[in-house]
């Protein structure tokens, strides 16, 4: 891809979402430095909750931080903020290490977003993005609960019911309701 | 894209998420994310929350090399990127096609077939089906996932096109019939035993169904 002109958008990203556009399209390693001291601590602490030893956990760290710099091409503020999108990445990395089949992946978008970037809609959803942690402080604790479970610890809905003893209707209406609020709190905050 | 009616549930996409579908689903889902702009939003969505509830997580103490190791991994060379699509087969059904264009089996009545898959969890299957003739008989007892690649069918759930999704349980008694024009490709994916009945040209008429 070409090196970039820095476009006015880039001014409403967060440091973290601006590092990674440098690191898309300057392969800017001072930008990837910043990345990965900021979320590899982050990223270890998630998969040693999800019961990986140490050693796995590093591994899986540097396999992930890797990714993010090898598919950064991919990555496109409309659609997602440096945390969310690495977030995706970290996801299935962990999965594919517990499955016999790599997961099934969507077509990769093409690798052309930033070319004429929609200041309005960046803004908007780096906007959300910036609001999500608030917002979900400020849900019900056991919607809380439930979004964590079934969307940072990516524990199936059947099994959050077994390890809960709460019925597989009560995880799902939770959940929905979670999502509710949050698509709720979100339109209320937007521009 | 925009005119997809029939999406998948949010039970389904959360436990694609996880990793908790077996291997026909799974396909079935990155093949509908492929072409569903919405669910792709809907995917992204869901991985901001884990994105935000990673930015606010504890930290863990790296290992004292962790940092000169990624840095000194940057110069390695990229993996190979994943394959496209090809023609109206999104990557998902690309990557189970091997790369390779469909070898269809002929079923009898115009009906063609590829089985991609098939074990102990679940089958998935490509068919194709010329206008005007019913679907194979699916003889499914748990879930189903059918997904048009091109053409369409219909049945008493509604209409389905390129990029629509039929959630079928077993209490739901279909009988899709493929809709006039193109051929009707779809992507169909079962959690039961693949039965070989469906296989005999003469079930494969509705009127031996009644
Ligand atoms: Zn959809």
């Amino acid at each position: 891809m070409s090196v970039k002109v820095e476009t006015p958008v880039t001014t409403e990203l967060s440091d973290l979402s601006r590092d990674l556009i440098a690191v898309r399209d300057q392969r800017d390693r001072a930008a990837f430095g910043r990345l990965f001291d900021h979320f590899a601590p982050r990223l270890k602490s998630m998969l040693l909750r999800g019961g990986l030893t140490d050693g796995s956990a590093e591994d899986v760290v540097q396999d992930v931080m890797l990714a993010v710099w090898h598919k950064a091409a991919q990555f496109d503020p409309h659609r997602a903020d440096a945390a969310g999108w690495i977030y995706g990445i970290a996801r299935n990395r962990r999965i594919d290490m517990a499955r016999r089949k790599p997961l099934s992946q969507p077509e990769e978008m093409p690798d052309l977003p930033s070319l004429d970037p929609d200041a309005g809609q960046v803004l908007a959803l780096q906007q959300e993005a910036s609001h999500l942690a608030a917002a979900l402080a400020r849900l019900a604790p056991e919607q809380a609960d439930a979004l964590r479970a079934a969307y940072f610890d990516d524990i199936p809905h059947s099994r959050i019911s077994e390890i809960t003893g709460l019925p597989l209707g009560t995880i799902k209406s939770r959940i929905r309701l979670g999502l509710d609020r949050l698509r709720h709190e979100l339109r209320s905050i937007a521009p | 894209m925009t005119d997809i009616q029939h999406h998948i549930s949010d039970e389904l996409l959360d436990d694609y998420r996880a990793g908790a579908l077996p291997h026909a689903f799974s396909v079935v889902v990155a093949a509908h994310l492929s072409l569903c702009d919405d669910c792709r939003a809907r995917q992204e969505a869901r991985d901001m929350i884990g994105g935000a509830l990673l930015a606010g997580a504890e930290t863990a103490q790296l290992g004292t090399d962790a940092r000169a190791r990624i840095m000194a991994a940057l110069d390695t060379p990229a993996p190979a990127p994943a394959p496209r699509g090809s023609g109206v087969f999104p990557a998902p059904v690309m990557a189970e096609l091997g790369g390779r264009p469909p070898r269809w089996r002929m079923l009898g009545g115009g009906i063609r077939q590829q089985i991609l898959s098939a074990d102990r969890e679940g089958s998935l299957r490509l068919l194709y089906i010329p206008p005007g003739k019913a679907v194979p008989e699916h003889g499914h007892r748990g879930l189903e996932l059918t997904l048009v690649l091109q053409g369409s069918f219909a049945d008493s759930e509604g209409a389905f096109r390129r990029g629509d999704v039929e959630t079928a349980h077993d209490d739901i008694d279909h009988q899709p019939i493929a809709g006039p024009g193109e051929p009707c490709i779809c992507l169909a994916a079962t959690d039961a035993p693949l039965r070989f009945h469906a296989m005999l040209p003469s079930l494969l008429q509705p009127i031996f169904r009644i």
